[in-house]
């Protein structure tokens, strides 16, 4: 008898909670992202915050309630991982899939055929489909560029034309090699004797290592110390020794009050905004919208510099003005055919020159039009003049 | 020449936080103990040191903070272990899944309002005060355990808790005083690398990043000897230090060291736990007729199987 009982319950407590679960589908709105992160949504800092901030502020321009995003974390790149997750967030209705990290790629692939009806849409990826499958990525080459010419003038101020760059890879990644490479064009626009030394970590954050790191740069004499890995610690680094920095990812001036220039940021709510909207009207607009590889930059603001700091030398603000313009206005592109030469007053001149990298080879011939494919395809794989990057036999005489 | 200065500083200062680790946890073994939580040990003394220190602005109030959460988990370690006999392996594991889960739980609970290192904390923190410190407790460990009587105690449970016991010591105080000052030490050494992060908290990093388990390695190439432990920071130090250097070296010295950036950098990651294996290999090969290991270690005394 009791047992009869205690199934009659269960049974009962099965179907009424069904019902709540289809009454919920049932409410108004009941579009719902779902996002998977690499790193936990509580993070305070980095790469997971960055973008699940961007999804909080773009859900909340849209008037999307909290519960209509579900969030999978600290999912690894693996595929088994990636694909847990996928099933978890369909089950609980979701109708546009984020994922954060390149190594999602092979997994959100697969699982867009699967679930035809859901939108895939992948960061920093390269693989895509007609119907429901997307990835984006931006132009934060554009935004290095700026912090170089910040930290170009700096360099003209203090005398001192070595400039330092932790980077998480150097020629590696094609993110990485151009942003090293819109950096020092950056600062050589300024200051022609500029010389950016570049210490590879060889992955994309440690904080141990990407302190030690910074800190063998500046010994060895570097004034600026830019970066291209998640942790503050190169900034605090320079901080600490005295000399200038330039930050990722967020705007590090709490961290390195005295030290820091600009940062270069994404903002990333940009695109989540403009997907979020087009997403809402089904798979077949989000692709016409959005198209297969989102890919846009400055002109669009999905890349920018934070606010320029007490530390900068006069007139940052005019030249990143005017460099600015010229790439909204689609004048120019940082890797062609023509060089800029910024003067100490933050006026803009246009040259012809060719494009060379540090082994000597013309990569564009003076007066070419831009390579930007290079960055997005991500064949990439030299350093400009004018950078040290990793010791490489064949280059040393 | 100045690189390689640079370089024996590198080696110095990153490499310190593991002498502190080593020692507490070679204090930690003699008694018999194998606590594999240092990990999770270093990361609750630096962050509790670290965030009360700094509220305090005393680089003491952190110093001292850092041992006392640290001895906590100690505490708590040698309760699961000595008293209620769990395994000790399962419960150090443990305590590193514990630790690490608490150092990031209350680095962001704090959230933005973390504290960065400043004020009087940062006047009196310079990483030469670890340094010598970390050597000044080595010596006073080694002095303690090879010298002193309780030492001897000590060393005799980590070979034969019956046999003590039977001398009529008390075999569970000795443990749980030993593993407690062990995890004490091994919180200073987490604090010693908080500060020398500057405190920055990175909500998907920890300041000990795997130390914990070099310094677990560390003991092994040590013989059980805080003095070897020493030298032996530095050398583990020296490989750990060679994954910012080499691609230096092989730029500065092209035709002496430029084999070195063909070197993947995961082999240097790899090396303090090959010459681990190595150490092992060679020591089990050669059969010394007192082992440096001690005998009961790992193994949880049950007085009445005596």
């Amino acid at each position: 008898m009791k047992k009869t009982i205690i199934i009659a319950l269960l049974v009962v407590a099965i179907v009424a909670s069904m019902a709540i679960v289809f009454a919920g589908c049932d409410t108004g709105s009941d579009f719902k992202i779902g996002a998977i992160y690499i790193n936990s949504q509580n993070d305070t800092s980095g790469y997971t915050f960055a973008h699940h901030s961007a999804i909080k502020k773009a859900m909340q321009e849209l008037n999307l309630k909290d519960n209509q995003l579900v969030i999978v974390d600290n999912v690894a790149e693996e595929y088994n991982a990636v694909s847990t997750a996928v099933d978890t967030l369909v089950g609980s209705g979701c109708d546009l899939i984020i994922g954060i990290s390149f190594g999602y790629i092979d997994a959100m692939a697969d699982k867009a055929v699967e679930y035809p009806n859901v939108i895939f849409s992948h960061a920093t990826g390269y693989m895509s489909n007609d119907t429901n499958f997307n990835n984006y990525f931006g132009r934060i080459y554009q935004a290095r560029y700026l912090a170089g010419v910040a930290a170009g003038l700096k360099s003209l101020e203090t005398g001192n034309n070595k400039l330092g760059y932790v980077s998480a890879y150097t020629t590696a990644y094609a993110e990485t090699a151009s942003g090293i490479n819109a950096f020092a064009m950056g600062a050589q626009a300024v200051n022609p004797d500029a010389v950016l030394y570049v210490e590879e970590l060889k992955s994309w954050g440690n904080q141990t290592q990407e302190r030690a790191l910074a800190e063998s740069l500046i010994e060895s004499g570097c004034g600026i110390i830019a970066q291209h890995c998640d942790s503050a610690q190169p900034q605090i680094a320079a901080q600490e020794k005295g000399v200038f920095g330039c930050g990722y990812n967020s705007d590090m001036t709490t961290e390195a009050p005295d030290a820091h220039l600009t940062a270069t940021v994404w903002h990333w709510d940009v695109y989540y905004k403009a997907a979020i909207e087009a997403a809402m009207q089904g798979p077949a607009n989000f692709m016409e919208k959005m198209g297969k590889d989102y890919y846009t930059g400055l002109k669009e603001g999905l890349v920018g510099v934070s606010p320029i700091t007490k530390n900068c030398a006069p007139n940052t603000q005019t030249a990143i003005n005017n460099v600015t313009k010229l790439i909204v206005d689609g004048e120019w592109d940082v890797f062609s055919g023509v060089k800029l030469s910024i003067a100490k007053d933050g006026s803009v001149t246009m040259n012809d020159a060719a494009l060379v990298d540090c082994k000597g080879n013309v990569i564009v011939e003076a007066g070419g039009a831009s390579v930007d494919d290079g960055v997005i395809k991500g064949s990439m794989n030299y350093l400009v003049a004018g950078v040290v990057g990793e010791y490489d036999p064949t280059t040393t005489a | 020449m100045e690189t390689f200065s640079l370089f024996i500083i590198n080696v110095i200062v990153y490499g310190i936080p593991l002498l502190y680790a080593t020692v507490g946890e070679i204090i930690t073994e003699k008694s018999g103990s194998l606590n594999l939580g240092v990990e999770g040990i270093m990361a609750v003394g630096a962050i509790i040191g670290y965030y009360i220190g700094s509220k305090a602005d005393s680089l003491f109030v952190a110093m001292l903070f850092a041992f006392l959460s640290a001895a906590m988990l100690g505490l708590l370690f040698a309760f699961l272990t000595v008293t209620l006999k769990a395994n000790q392996n399962v419960t150090g594991l443990t305590i590193t899944t514990f630790g690490l889960g608490f150092y990031f739980f209350i680095g962001k609970a704090v959230g933005n309002n973390w504290p960065l290192l400043g004020g009087n904390l940062k006047e009196q923190y310079s990483a030469s005060i670890f340094v010598y410190l970390g050597v000044v407790i080595a010596v006073l460990a080694f002095i303690y355990l090879f010298k002193t009587k309780a030492g001897l105690k000590t060393r005799a449970i980590g070979e034969n808790p019956a046999a003590a016991d039977a001398a009529g010591i008390n075999v569970n105080a000795y443990k749980y005083v030993n593993i407690i000052i062990g995890a004490g030490i091994m919180g200073l050494g987490g604090l010693c690398m908080g500060l020398k992060m500057n405190g920055a908290f990175e909500g998907s990093n920890c300041w000990i990043n795997g130390y914990g388990w070099i310094a677990i390695a560390l003991v092994i190439f040590a013989k059980w000897n805080p003095l070897i432990a020493i030298g032996g920071t530095f050398v583990f130090g020296f490989f750990n230090s060679l994954q910012v250097y080499s691609s230096r070296f092989a730029t500065e010295f092209p035709n002496a060291l430029g084999w070195l950036s063909k070197i993947p950098i995961e082999f240097y990651k790899a090396l303090p736990f090959i010459i681990t294996a190595l150490v092992l290999i060679i020591s089990s090969v050669r059969k010394k007729k007192v082992p440096d290991e001690p005998t009961a270690i790992g193994l949880n005394y049950y007085r009445e199987d005596r």
